[in-house]
């Protein structure tokens, strides 16, 4: 037989022995409980334990599985439950009475408690799937379809979703043909900057020599992203399948997925699908029966923002400080123990699978001709339907802020995003119509990032959040270069002063002169983006400044040095002592007239207070500038 | 920091045996380190001399990578680890409240650990749960949501397992004595 005749044969028997397994899966009632990490902090585990007691002890003929996420974090922990004759439903929040309940109504008693079902998962005559409400319309899944739907723990869910199809199908062609493909898809780069992969592989497959390394960038230093980890969570097979193909078309022999040692997670779940895949001959010799050989090692980054950057991730492998080095040579060339090595962000890979799949075309008839594809973002901050979703670029923030993300949270007026992580920069009111994509965003001075976006309203401080990615840029700041090692700092002195009252007028000046010399003197990334927050933030929102240093006033109340706290009078009930209670301090007391009060030395302005007092009252205020008390008391 | 009594050779005997797990390639430092690690709780100066001299490396090397990455630590954590998340959206949701919380709580500034050596008090970036901020990583155990409230809670609940156990230990003690 021809080798292209084993390999679709030995990959059809694959399948066919996973679809099997799983369509036997749906002939009995089956429960599954998104356990990915935001699940578990949410109390996943807890509810998987009392469907499995509930329905041991019953003695039910049900199945319960793990999955990832499958998006929803707002409304974690999420479960869903299939049972034969009733559509797929999904329900939120779900905690162990509810659990309870729905082993007692739904799986013994046919009630499925529509009251609790957020939406189903197929069109049905009963009720709204996702797609009937505005994030479901706005929504295209490519990357995270199966996320939080299928079991990452066994391969042949996988497999029954066609997975390793695109794999099997790269292996009957020729590597040039598959690179062909990529680079007609024009699929760019979604570790940040944006970099046509098509091009990064060629450039690898054209360098000489015969020992090639492929890596999986899952270091996600971001502060405020987790994307990469859901996926790693939810489908990882998915990232290993586009790293093989990758491997395939470049001709390396060794793979690694450098993946940040605070995801413990994803990293079981990676080495579990690697054995797997080891085990159905996806991985390892002669892969599929054809004769190429290539397996994936794991290596667990350590804490270090700056190992996100490809030649000091690279650095960190061969065991050294990651500190990033020149380039040219770029890694593509000259990489991990100087060989050619192509770096691709989790999501990049995740992509080409299914452009294998479905052709190239197909791609790019999604999104916008020079980004083609979707986006995947992580929804955070004040948004009310917080969590991952993915959009075809093009997408304007508004739609994704209002439409996916449901509006801010109480109805507050928005006030600003923030994209793109401490490279990124936050984009005002104006700019919410902007489409999303790489350019665009650069235009407007932010980054698309990895697809971190904090969503921020009038409660919160635009040179504090300079601040604070200051705070992060200059910890993390490997001391290489001098502009970044002491600008940072720099320019973190002055925010600071700023934020506590003591800066002056000539400093917002200063901190623009400061950006631009550590723009351009810096080697890498990190210090030639780390100045983005600070200079969008002036952009944007120089009023913020100037009430700071002019007035010592902080407008969205939130510098603590600028303001007050106070209980109204007229508000108070007199009679409610909440506040006294929640005060950690005891800086709050009950005057003669039996008003509460606070004795300002006291507060460490904790806030307890202001979330105590009932909303009834909304007694207890932020004021600034800071009341400053009259000498004696 | 003095070492005590069994504990050198305990710490010798442990890297041993990381090391012949790994093998001695220099590739194979950053996971030795963080085998140690996991092992010991953080990596005492000996471990980092005794793999020095293992991997045929400047120990300044070693101590140059151990010092690099945010993850090690070279000084022995408490019994019960805290990390406050200050990635970006728990700073913004009140990050920065919980961990003064901890702090004057615990009478000590992130980084520290308490002298009885029960709580040692971090801070991380962004341990991938933004979306129910702000979190605080417990012993492993994520914490969402968290209130200055939820802060004092969180301690309390030790508070009354040590005291538990406290009162175990004196019950047995007591109960081998009427015997
Ligand atoms: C300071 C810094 C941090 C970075 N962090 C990450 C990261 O966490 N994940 C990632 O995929 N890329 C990160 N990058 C980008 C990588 O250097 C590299 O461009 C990317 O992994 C290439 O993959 P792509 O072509 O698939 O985007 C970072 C870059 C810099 C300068
Ligand atoms: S720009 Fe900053 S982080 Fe990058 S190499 Fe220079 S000093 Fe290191
Ligand atoms: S802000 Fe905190 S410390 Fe200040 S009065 Fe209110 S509860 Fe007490
Ligand atoms: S729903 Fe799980 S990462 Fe959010
Ligand atoms: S910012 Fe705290 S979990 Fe992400």
């Amino acid at each position: 037989m021809s080798a292209t005749g084993t390999i679709i044969q030995t990959y059809e028997s694959l399948k066919k022995a996973a679809v099997g397994k799983v369509e036997a899966l749906k002939q009995k009632p089956l429960v599954l409980v998104g356990t990915a990490t935001c699940g578990r902090a949410a109390g996943a585990l807890n509810v998987l334990q009392t469907f499995r007691n509930e329905i041991s002890c019953r003695n039910l003929d049900v199945e319960v599985k793990e999955v990832g996420c499958i998006g929803h974090c707002y409304a974690e922990p999420v479960v869903i439950i299939a049972k034969p004759g009733f559509p797929a439903l999904c329900y939120g929040s779900v905690d162990e009475g509810m659990a309870g309940r729905l082993v007692v109504d739904f799986l013994i008693n046919d009630d499925p408690c529509y009251e609790f079902a957020m939406a189903a998962l197929e069109p049905n005559d009963q009720f709204p799937t996702f797609a009937d409400f505005p994030r479901g319309v706005y929504e295209k899944k490519i990357i995270l379809a199966d996320c939080g739907l299928i079991d990452p723990e066994d391969i042949d869910h996988y497999l029954a979703h066609d997975g390793y199809a695109a794999l099997a199908k790269a292996l009957t062609m020729d590597p040039a043909e598959v690179l062909e493909e990529i680079k007609n898809s024009k699929l760019r780069g979604r570790g940040g900057a944006g970099f046509p992969t098509g091009l990064k592989w060629e450039a690898c497959r054209n360098a000489s020599g015969n020992q090639k390394y492929v890596i999986c960038n899952a270091d996600e230093g971001d502060p405020g992203a987790f994307m990469d980890r859901a996926i790693l969570e939810s489908n990882p097979h998915q990232v290993l399948e586009g790293l093989i193909i990758a491997a395939y078309t470049v001709g390396a022999g060794q793979g690694y997925i450098y993946v940040r040692a605070e995801y413990p997670l994803a990293v079981a779940r990676i080495r579990t699908a690697l054995e797997q895949a080891r085990e159905k001959r996806l991985l390892g010799e002669s892969i599929l029966g054809s004769n190429f050989n290539f397996d994936i090692k794991i290596f667990q980054g350590s804490g270090a923002f700056v190992c996100g950057e490809e030649t000091s991730l690279i650095a960190s492998i061969e065991g050294f400080a990651g500190v990033p080095n020149h380039r040219p040579p770029y890694p593509a060339q000259a990489g991990l123990h100087r060989k050619p090595t192509v770096i691709n962000n989790v999501k990049t890979l995740s992509y080409v699978p299914h452009i294998i799949r479905n052709g190239s075309g197909w791609f790019k008839s999604i999104g916008t001709p020079d980004s083609p594809g979707t986006a995947v973002f992580a929804l955070a901050g004040k948004v009310v339907s917080t969590g991952l979703a993915e959009v075809p670029m093009g997408t304007t923030l508004r739609t994704l802020v209002y439409d996916v993300g449901n509006g801010i949270k109480e109805d507050k007026p928005f006030k600003a995003v923030q994209i793109g992580g401490p490279s990124g920069g936050c984009l005002p009111e104006s700019a919410l119509d902007l489409s999303i994509d790489f350019d665009s965003l650069q235009q407007a001075g932010a980054m698309m990032g990895s697809g971190g976006l904090v969503v921020l309203d009038e409660d919160d401080c635009m040179v504090e959040i300079a601040r604070f990615f200051l705070d992060f840029t200059q910890k993390e700041s490997c001391g290489k270069c001098t502009f970044c090692r002491l600008g940072t700092k720099q320019m973190l002195d002055i925010l600071t002063e700023i934020t506590e009252g003591r800066g002056k007028p000539e400093d917002i000046d200063l901190l623009w002169e400061l950006a631009e010399d550590i723009k351009a003197g810096s080697l890498c990334g990190l210090g030639k983006t780390a100045p983005n927050p600070v200079l969008t933030t002036i952009r944007y929102f120089r009023h913020e400044y100037e009430a700071h240093i002019q007035e010592g006033r902080c407008p969205a109340l939130m510098c603590k040095e600028l303001i007050s706290y106070a209980i109204i009078p007229e508000k108070c009930s007199k009679l409610c002592n909440v506040c006294i209670g929640s005060c950690p301090v005891e800086a709050i007391y009950t005057r003669d007239d039996m008003l509460k009060a606070i004795y300002l030395d006291k507060c460490v302005k904790c806030n307890s207070c202001m979330v105590a007092c009932p909303p009834q009252y909304k007694a207890v205020v932020k004021v600034s500038p800071p009341i400053v008390e009259k000498g004696g008391s | 920091m003095e070492l005590q009594g069994g504990e050198a050779e305990m710490i010798y005997a442990e890297v041993e045996g990381v090391l012949q797990r790994h093998g001695l390639e220099r590739e194979k430092l950053i996971p030795i380190l963080q085998d140690v690690q996991s092992k010991l709780g953080y990596l005492p100066k000996e471990a980092m001399q005794q793999i020095s001299e293992a991997l045929r490396i400047p120990e300044v090397d070693v101590y140059s990578v151990g010092t690099f990455y945010n993850q090690f630590r070279l000084n022995p954590p408490g019994k019960h680890q805290i990390k406050v998340c200050m990635g970006t959206a728990c700073h913004m949701m009140g990050g920065h409240i919980i961990l003064e919380s901890f702090e004057r709580r615990l009478g000590i500034k992130e980084g520290e650990t308490t002298p009885d050596r029960e709580f040692s008090l971090e801070r991380v970036a962004c341990v991938g749960c933004c979306a129910l901020a702000p979190v605080v990583v417990v012993d492993e155990k994520v914490e969402a949501k968290v209130s200055p409230i939820r802060v004092d809670g969180i301690l309390l609940a030790f508070e009354i397992e040590s005291k538990k156990s406290g009162e175990i230990e004196k019950l047995v003690e007591e109960e081998g004595r009427t015997q």
